[in-house]
């Protein structure tokens, strides 16, 4: 086994584990410190991939903004969190079935198909993956114009979500 | 020799613990998570086939950005939400909230 194989499965351990306690962990505050732990294996995958700007983009946008806007919800309504009784719906092992039905699904789907196998491919020689991905986002050639819609999306989801939460008096 | 199915598999899985959390938490902030690991999963997926398959172009990383901007906008707005409803109606257990049922 190579480095890299092992590092990714510990890595794809941790954070499978650490998001298996997400959805199970009584406490919520509990659920969110493991959250934090799965955005950071998702992070590390992301380096494996040799997408560094991504990983920096989770650490920041998911770690950093993400989750303690969870927290801050999660501490905003504190007496409902403290409710007794399960933290699951009387049909969980329905939604269990169906999650293994799923995930048996993909991976036969997936095994069948022929690029399933694919071996890494060396990155393209010379080429500075974040500033090309900066020059496209913004070049009229390429991806501007989704990457305007999705600014404007979130203006509109922020504004949005000022007039939801505004208390009325 | 990490193949693409090591990451496929990974995606699928971490996608499916989501949707568990998703289908069978109560709280609603919890199925919010249950999203964010979906959304994850789905960022993975977008990056993994990025790196395995079109190495020397730019598409798969452009997605990932926009996947990104989605998922910032979806908790956002789901929060605002929820915080709503909790002044609202005191509560954010998803069995309680069905104005909208009869």
């Amino acid at each position: 086994m190579s480095v890299y194989q092992i590092v990714f499965l510990i890595t794809a351990v941790v954070t499978l584990g650490a998001a298996v306690m997400v959805v199970s962990a009584r406490s919520l505050v509990h659920s969110a410190l493991w959250l934090i732990l799965a955005l950071f294996g998702v992070a590390v995958t992301f380096a494996l991939l040799s997408a560094p700007f991504f990983t920096v983009v989770q650490v920041v946008i998911y770690i950093g903004a993400i989750s303690i806007l969870m927290i801050f919800a999660i501490m905003l309504t504190r007496r409902v969190m403290q409710d007794t009784g399960p933290g699951v719906n009387q049909g969980w092992w329905m939604a269990l079935l169906l999650s293994f039905l799923l995930f048996g699904g993909l991976a036969w789907m997936l095994s069948t198909w022929e690029g399933f196998g694919t071996a890494l491919p060396a990155l393209p020689e010379g080429v500075d993956q974040v500033k090309a991905l900066g020059v496209a986002l913004v070049s009229p050639n390429a991806y501007v114009l989704p990457f305007e819609v999705a600014s404007v999306l979130l203006l509109a989801a922020l504004i949005g979500s000022i007039v939801v939460a505004w208390e009325k008096k | 020799m990490v193949t693409l199915s090591y990451y496929l598999i990974f995606a699928a899985a971490l996608f499916c613990i989501g949707m568990y959390g998703v289908l069978a938490r109560k709280n609603a902030v919890a199925i919010l998570m249950g999203i964010e690991l979906m959304l994850n999963a789905v960022i993975v997926n977008v990056l993994a086939f990025w790196r395995f398959r079109t190495p020397d172009q730019i598409a798969g990383q452009a997605f990932a950005v926009m996947v990104y901007a989605v998922a910032a906008a979806e908790v956002a707005v789901g929060l605002a939400l929820f915080i709503s409803i909790y002044r609202r109606r005191n509560t954010v257990a998803a069995d309680e909230i069905d104005l909208l049922k009869w």
